[in-house]
């Protein structure tokens, strides 16, 4: 496992990764300053071990002087997993409860936030077609990575994950053959163009923009679990000023608004989902 | 001044509070979790974080399993909640938990040693935090995650304590944990409840140092 060798002071570890995170805010513009410890340490060691480094200091000497090296230390820390309908039964909750609520809007913006490589803005774009709404929504996927929004256009997944991802669809509560979706070409799984024909990818930094546009719902699931607790609150005001009155704010199943500071602005839609409702 | 190693004579452990301890298992974790957890005193107030590998689909079962053994709190975390006394927090399955200093963060990051959650991350990180107020206990497990944590807590000066293998389900894991850390303790499972319920707690008024 990537870590310091033994005896390596968490002291002055804080420190090397403090320095370097400004370094790269200063020089670069991304601000990785307020992102959880404990998680991007692992990530900034990952880098030094993958670079033949032997520690933090180096690290930030060769990402200041190379930019190559930055490139790839913004995909370690900004690249997060993903799957298609990943926590199926968010989808079925999706389903129930929401979509009967976008049913009553004539046109129905949804951002997602933190997009990635794109799976579950493909995942929304099938589920909102099989519930008839596609063609009057519009999908807003953001990322602050360049590079996973170009992999997310393309749409080509890898085959070898199509059956967990089948499996998921169905107890997702996908009324359809799966397969459909998809063209089997050498290694990889096309998806059908068709289904991100009303899906904008931009660039988009969570941390330092602003709000673009009014959304009926927003879409961030397991992104903010990397951002520490200030960081989040600021982001959860982002998104409250982003949602339109009765707006929907979707989260990762172990995420909550308990611990921040917008709780009272919004009511949970679902029991075990983690599905609100902007209120106030 | 921090201790170097992770042996700890029982003088030793009792200058020092202990903040956190992360307990991690797999093959056979589920019984062994019932006899420490169910065993370990109602007024136990060292919050304790427990890593079971699982599937990725399991939901609150295990919670709510261990809630039937024990008075303590059991719940499982969520993101950025607050590590308290008293309460037995359990990784939610298809996550990694890492510890932050007062709270918890999770992570989708890729699984490490086809493991998600890591014992490994969840200790690393509790060693990071916490340093020598942290304790890493690991049980049961057909594989060789927690070693390279536990090895962390021990660098870090926390205290490592390994179930016999001669108890356990499957040696596997403590086997490769004692070979980490040679030093660490170690207890028959029926015994760590005791161990544990004896160490001295940050969260006790009457024992808080200084």
């Amino acid at each position: 496992m990537p870590g310091p060798p033994t005896g390596y002071s968490p002291d002055l570890e804080r420190v090397e990764i403090e320095l370097l995170l400004e370094g790269v805010y200063r020089q670069y513009g991304f601000d990785f300053r307020s992102y959880a410890y404990a998680s991007i340490r692992r990530r900034l060691w990952k880098r030094v071990e993958a670079e033949g480094l032997r520690n933090l200091s180096e690290l930030q000497a060769r990402v200041l002087h190379d930019t190559d090296t930055m490139e790839r230390l913004l995909l370690d820390l900004s690249v997060n997993v993903t799957a298609m309908f990943r926590d199926p039964l968010f989808y079925v909750s999706f389903r129930e409860k929401v979509i009967p609520l976008l049913r009553t809007y004539p046109f129905i913006r949804v951002w997602h936030a933190g997009c990635s490589t794109g799976e579950e803005v493909y995942s929304m774009a099938i589920l909102l077609e099989e519930s008839g709404l596609y063609d009057r929504a519009r999908i807003y996927a953001t990322d602050i990575n360049d590079v996973v929004l170009q992999q997310a256009r393309r749409g080509i997944f890898p085959l070898e994950r199509m059956q967990e991802y089948t499996e998921n669809y169905i107890k997702a509560g996908g009324s359809r053959s799966f397969s459909e979706c998809y063209t089997a070409k050498y290694d990889g799984a096309l998806f059908d163009q068709r289904l991100v024909r009303n899906v904008v990818f931009a660039q988009h930094n969570l941390v330092t923009d602003r709000s673009f546009s009014e959304f009926n719902v927003i879409f961030c699931r397991n992104v903010l679990i990397y951002f520490d607790k200030n960081l989040q609150n600021q982001v959860h005001s982002l998104f409250y000023d982003s949602l339109v009155r009765f707006g929907i704010l979707c989260l990762g199943s172990k995420e909550s608004l308990k611990f921040s500071k917008y709780d009272a602005c919004y009511e949970r839609l679902d029991t075990s989902e983690k599905i609100y409702r902007k209120v106030r | 001044m921090k201790r170097s190693t992770g042996r700890s004579d029982d003088a030793a452990a009792a200058r020092v509070a202990y903040e956190i301890i992360v307990v991690g298992t797999s093959w056979g974790g589920l019984a062994a979790l019932r006899a420490i957890v169910g065993a370990l005193p109602p007024e136990f107030d060292i919050p304790m974080v427990v890593v079971q590998h699982r599937h990725r689909d399991s939901d609150a079962l295990l919670a709510r399993f261990l809630q039937d053994h024990t008075r303590l709190r059991v719940c499982e975390v969520e993101d950025k909640q607050t590590v308290e006394p008293g309460r037995v927090f359990i990784a939610p399955a298809n996550y990694h938990l890492l510890v932050e200093r007062g709270y918890f963060s999770l992570s989708t990051e890729a699984p490490v040693r086809y493991s998600r959650p890591s014992i490994d991350v969840a200790m690393t990180s509790a060693a990071v935090a916490y340093g020598f107020h942290a304790v890493g206990v690991v049980l049961t497990g057909a594989n060789e995650d927690g070693a390279a944590g536990l090895r962390h807590i021990a660098a870090n000066g926390g205290l490592a304590v390994v179930q016999e293998p001669e108890s356990a389900e499957v040696d596997t894991m403590p086997r490769a944990a004692l070979e980490a850390v040679p030093t660490a303790r170690v207890f028959a499972l029926e015994r760590l409840a005791d161990f544990l319920g004896s160490l001295p707690s940050a969260h006790a008024p009457a024992r808080r140092p200084g």
